[in-house]
């Protein structure tokens, strides 16, 4: 009884942000008494948005990407291929997708995990739970600029406040920024700092949809906490799980704000990330049809991560 | 919040597996206030500095707050910089941008959802792609397209090639899809025109919705940073993000990091206000971003 009326209200709530998809055929009267122009009205808009400031560019990027332009589009030669071909011979490409495998290996699954910590350990009564949501979520807010200024400064190698601390406790001060190893590592950090909020919400409310009947049952058969999280938890997680994941691969192949503000990809090419070599070759090397064909890179492998997700999934799914 | 309305019911009838409080779960509330405090560390430490006199800021001692807190940075950096015009300019973006975008998206989710036209599922399929391509292979392309229209430095650069916003109409065709029809008919018999009917029928019943859709746009404009880096060029003409980022190498300053974590307090103020007010429709909406 008392079970009922604790699960009722979360149902309803998660019912009216996720309303589930339903009712009749899509919009029968509709089309039966007016106009067929209707529905283009309404979609006009987005649709022409769409064209001017999505399609158009893309295909132009695409474009782009078998020429050899310096600047922009229309002082190009079409040179077929070479900006593909010429991948293989720029060993910093190799630099460039070494730096994006350790910086989404670094961040994605620590933040997953502590974020996943979080949720399970706010997801019971404790004094102060909601003011401990709200603090962990706050960093989200910032914007990555401002993330990237203030990291900058707290890791500092002169004058900032962690240098200053492992210096008064007679430690040595640390080159957070400035060696290749060291800059890595606190950008991973940093970013993952960003992250934690996020995926703990993601998995709070996935929580809030794991039946307490199941555990209380688990709990009563004398299965240990530990137990129960690895049997009942986690297993109707996994969807949520996978979730994360892709877009946790998604934040982190595409994450640029923080990595320009606080190290620019270096020192030397040390955090250059694949996006951060996209930018940089077109802005700072002006080779925009190179810098195309970079991006198009990237895109397939976002592209392929998605699809082997998506099949492991079902795979997953009809194992079960 | 539904645990809390439920826990009274459970206080008054006899709990019969309800454990006393064990020594366990005040370790585990001491954990989360250590780890709390790391996490707003950063941010009290941004406001600390920006409090710091400049020169006792760049020293190389210890301490976590400043001796003598003064709002000498902000006024050296108000006195010297465009800040208002800064903050002008964030505001006039990211508010225009943002109704913008919420009456399209509104309205492309309800074409979406409530209607069956010819290429319906190829320009969703194609509006879905779009979130797979990251900014940079399109920066060079749209900036050629809004530089043929005449924009660059202008706001309306900024404002109009994000008013499509593919996340925004997911959104709000997913709640749509929940609306039911016989709303509509409804509507519909009682003769109300095909915009009335949105206007005054289905939109009112999307409070939630268009709450959600607001603090997102709101929260993605303010924050926005390679877009508007690229398009806008006068320093007058700056939006704070990128003013901000251009202040760590602008000669003015000596010591720039006073200067720099007082513009960052600006910068977050705003949508740390909105957070705190609206804090449920801000986590439902980073949540329903991430229910794909």
């Amino acid at each position: 009884m008392s079970l009922r009326t604790e699960t009722a209200p979360v149902r309803t709530t998660a019912a009216s942000t996720a309303p589930p998809t339903g009712g009749l055929p899509a919009g029968g009267a509709a089309r039966r008494r007016h106009g067929r122009f209707v529905p283009y009205v309404f979609i006009g808009p987005a649709a022409l948005l769409f064209l001017g400031f999505s399609l158009i560019p893309i295909v132009t990027a695409i474009a782009l990407s078998f020429q050899d332009s310096s600047t922009s589009l229309g002082d190009g030669t079409w040179v077929g291929g070479k900006n593909f071909t010429d991948m293989a011979s720029d060993p910093l490409i190799g630099t460039a997708l070494r730096n994006t495998l350790v910086f989404t290996i670094g961040t994605v699954p620590t933040a997953m995990a502590i974020g996943l910590a979080l949720a399970v350990a706010l997801n019971r009564p404790l004094p102060g739970r909601s003011v401990f949501r709200a603090l962990f979520f706050v960093p989200m807010v910032a914007a990555g600029v401002v993330v990237g200024v203030i990291m900058s400064w707290i890791f500092n190698g002169d004058y900032g406040v962690v240098n200053n601390l492992l210096d008064a406790l007679g430690l040595g001060r640390v080159p957070w920024l400035t060696a290749p190893g060291w800059a890595m590592a606190t950008l991973v950090v940093v970013v993952v700092w960003t992250r934690i909020g996020f995926c703990m919400v993601i998995y709070l409310g996935a929580l809030q949809s794991v039946p307490a009947e199941l555990k209380e049952a688990a709990a009563i058969d004398g299965a240990s906490r530990w137990v129960r999280f690895r049997t009942i938890t986690w297993p109707l997680l996994r969807p949520t799980t996978s979730i994360l994941l892709i877009l946790n691969v998604v934040f982190s192949l595409q994450a640029f704000d923080v990595i320009y503000v606080m190290t620019g990809g270096g020192p030397g090419f040390s955090t250059t990330v694949l996006i951060q070599y996209v930018f940089r070759s077109a802005f700072i090397d002006a080779r925009m049809g190179y810098a195309a064909a970079l991006g198009l890179v990237l895109v397939a492998i976002l592209l392929v991560f998605t699809l082997l997700r998506q099949r492991a999934n079902k795979k997953a799914e009809e194992a079960i | 919040m539904a645990l809390s309305v439920a826990d009274p019911t459970r206080a008054s009838r006899p709990a019969p597996r309800r454990r006393p409080v064990r020594p366990g779960r005040w370790v585990l509330v001491a954990g989360l206030t250590a780890l709390a405090v790391l996490m707003v560390f950063p941010l009290y430490w941004m406001l600390v500095s920006a409090l710091t006199p400049g020169g006792q800021a760049q020293s190389g001692t210890f301490s976590l707050f400043p001796t003598r807190p003064t709002f000498e940075n902000y006024t050296q950096v108000f006195s010297t910089q465009p800040v208002w015009r800064w903050l002008g300019n964030s505001a006039l973006i990211t508010s225009v941008g943002t109704a913008l975008s919420v009456v399209v998206s509104l309205m492309a989710g309800y074409a979406l959802a409530k209607f069956r036209f010819l290429g319906r599922g190829l320009l969703y399929s194609a509006f879905l792609v779009t979130i797979m391509i990251p900014i940079q292979v399109t920066l060079v392309p749209s900036f050629l397209v809004v530089a043929k229209i005449g924009l660059v430095d202008s706001p309306w650069a900024v404002i109009l090639p994000t008013v499509f916003d593919v996340v925004g109409i997911f959104i709000a065709r997913q709640f749509m899809l929940g609306v039911p029809d016989a709303l509509m008919e409804a509507a519909r018999l009682d003769g109300a025109g095909e915009f009335q009917t949105f206007f005054r029928v289905v939109l009112p019943s999307c409070g939630p919705l268009v709450g959600v859709l607001v603090i997102l746009g709101f929260m993605t404009r303010w924050n926005d940073f390679l877009w508007p880096l690229v398009v806008l060029q006068g320093n007058e003409n700056l939006t704070v993000p990128v003013a901000l980022s251009t202040l760590t190498n602008n000669p003015a300053f000596s010591s720039p990091w006073g200067a720099v974590m007082a513009i960052a307090t600006v910068t977050v103020l705003p949508l740390l206000v909105v957070f705190l007010a609206f804090q449920r429709q801000f986590v439902q909406g980073i949540a329903s971003t991430g229910i794909k």
